[in-house]
């Protein structure tokens, strides 16, 4: 438990500097579909949510493991969706280049 | 080394490929033209994970599982296909799920677990709970106000700071006796209400211009109440995926308060629009210059340079696809149109680009305040749309302004300024704006959608 704890707050670091690196070069013109994104993306806690529901532990456990699967699945489902619809609007007015 | 049980190997690599998938995704979000293969990167990573998972050795019921994740399935589509002056309420309405679904994870986590919770394990676990609850009724409220089923100007009383902060406190102190005393059940729903009620209260006296760095700050909270969640299950994709969400938001919530020249404890705990109630009466019998779409169009007709500065109006008077025509035939007639893009006009961050995409604008048009800045002198014309502290040139003089500091587009050094607007009436925030009793200032009074329409109109008929 020890070492995997420093493992996870080694991992927590690095990806918080690849993030702020990442997220520091997209450009301001995608601020909306980036947090859309990052919102689907963030919706992977949902991971956690069908374990918790298939290990059937508690009646309560249970309960709260559904609804947390819905609101996580609506975001990945709908995250994507509006992206993707945002992203498919922005045209440069240059031709195409192959 | 811990034992690893065989299919626990395979779902360990599989959220490995998922972790490189959702770093290349937002790496790919650095341009337009890479951006949607972000998408399937992250749509690729997201359904191996969610597979991987399934794999669990420890999962012996899919019955459930496979119910939500239908059902939420159905909940998101129509959420993926609302209208784009929509983007903004559904953004907050996301990360309220989103807060809910780490919120009760992490509270059935506890019940189980308790009274053998480890001190480390406590305080993430308190860290996910809170950072959860405060961010899923924040951001309901959020977006209440944005969908306008809340009043949206900002609501506040005295001692209103102290309420809240002590809302905090109380909160703080239950999670640190839970950390000593995992075995106090009672303690912890109080650990919950209290931020759910704090979430509340942190966004009443939050105003519609704030809107934006509001939205941001909470999709930070969102994400790393995430990444808690994942050190609470030991699960290092959460943490990854927390963490790159967490650092998005908290750099929007940056570039977004320093677009308002505030820090974001300003943001947070001083509510905009109560300080200009005095200064109001004072400028009423100013005189402007106004004119006519006739006028407008002959103006614009023959100007070179045109640059148009849409704001949250334009969005509200659904205004965009008229101002496609008035782009596409100004270009016509060899005008060089721009759009100047403040950081934050509109409700949340890039709002307007998405709006003009949808009208179609290329987005090689749509320039950053900082870039377009320099060329307001040699622009012949600036037409503001329902746009109005984000040119306010107080923000550059006037040190008793409050809005002094603030980065603003500089529409007063064109040679002609031409301002669709409503009436005189004071915009969101409530203070005045002199730009529109400058000499080069023509005031167009009127429906931004129904003016720039009757713009078209004259430069379509007349010549």
């Amino acid at each position: 438990m020890g070492s995997n704890l420093i493992d996870a707050l080694f991992i927590f670091m690095l990806a918080c500097f690849i993030g702020f690196e990442v997220i520091r070069h997209v450009s301001p013109l995608l601020h909306t579909p980036l947090m859309s994104l990052t919102n689907a993306l963030d919706a992977i806690a949902v991971v956690g949510a069908i374990v918790l529901v298939g290990e059937r532990k508690s009646a309560f456990a249970t309960v709260l493991g559904v609804i947390a699967i819905i609101a996580a699945t609506s975001n990945v489902v709908g995250g994507f969706l509006i992206t993707d619809r945002m992203l498919k609007m922005f045209k440069s007015s240059r031709p195409v280049k192959k | 080394m811990n034992e690893l049980a065989g299919s626990q190997y395979l779902i360990e690599f599989i959220y490995l490929i998922a972790s490189a998938l959702f770093i290349l995704s937002l790496k790919w979000m650095s341009s337009p033209a890479t951006a949607r293969h972000g998408i399937w990167a992250g749509e690729i990573g997201m359904v191996l994970a969610i597979a991987g998972t399934l794999l669990h050795h420890g999962i012996v019921d899919w019955k459930w599982i496979v119910i939500a994740l239908v059902l939420g399935s159905g909940i998101g589509i129509p959420l993926g296909m609302v209208q784009m002056t929509a983007v903004p309420q559904r953004t907050a309405l996301s990360h309220a799920f989103g807060a809910l679904c780490v919120t009760l994870v992490g509270t059935a986590e506890f019940y189980l677990r308790t009274p053998n919770v480890p001190k480390f394990m406590m305080s993430v676990l308190a860290m996910e709970v809170i950072l959860g609850s405060l961010t899923f009724t924040g951001s309901l409220m959020a977006a209440g106000k944005l969908q306008e089923v809340l009043p949206q100007r900002p609501i506040t009383y005295k001692g209103q700071n102290l309420v809240n902060l002590g809302l905090l406190g109380v909160a703080v102190v239950a999670a640190v006796y839970l950390v000593l005393h995992p075995e106090a059940k009672q303690f912890f729903p109080i650990m919950v209400a209290i931020p759910l009620v704090f979430g509340v209260f942190m966004v009443i006296p939050i105003g519609g211009a704030d809107m934006p760095t509001v939205i941001s700050l909470l999709n930070g909270y969102a994400g790393l109440s995430a990444a808690a969640m994942g050190f609470v299950l030991q699960n290092k994709l959460l943490i990854i995926a927390g963490a790159l969400d967490g650092s998005s938001g908290l750099i929007l919530s940056v570039i977004m308060s320093k677009a308002m020249n505030r820090s974001f404890t300003n943001v947070l705990f001083g509510a905009f629009g109560q300080v200009q109630a005095a200064v109001a009466g004072a400028q009423e019998a100013r005189p402007v210059h106004s004119a006519t779409a006739e006028e407008a169009a002959a103006i614009l007709a023959a100007a070179n340079k045109v640059v148009i500065v849409p704001g949250y109006g334009m969005a509200v008077a659904q205004a965009q696809h008229k101002v496609r025509e008035l782009y596409d035939i100004l270009t016509k007639k060899g005008v060089e149109v721009r759009f100047a893009i403040h950081p934050v006009a509109g409700r949340m961050p890039g709002h307007m680009n998405v709006l003009l995409a949808e009208a179609d604008i290329p987005y090689d048009r749509l320039i950053e305040m900082e870039e377009i800045n320099g060329d307001f002198p040699q622009t012949d014309v600036a037409l503001v749309i329902g746009a109005n502290d984000v040119t306010n040139p107080a923000a550059r003089t006037d040190a008793s302004s409050p809005i002094y500091g603030m980065p603003i587009l500089d529409v007063d050094k064109a040679h002609t300024v031409m301002v669709i607007k409503r009436s005189m009436s004071p915009g969101f925030a409530g203070i005045d704006n002199p730009l529109y009793y400058l000499d080069n200032t023509l005031m167009l009074f009127g429906d931004a959608k129904q003016f720039v329409g009757a713009i078209v109109r004259e430069l379509s008929g007349g010549h």
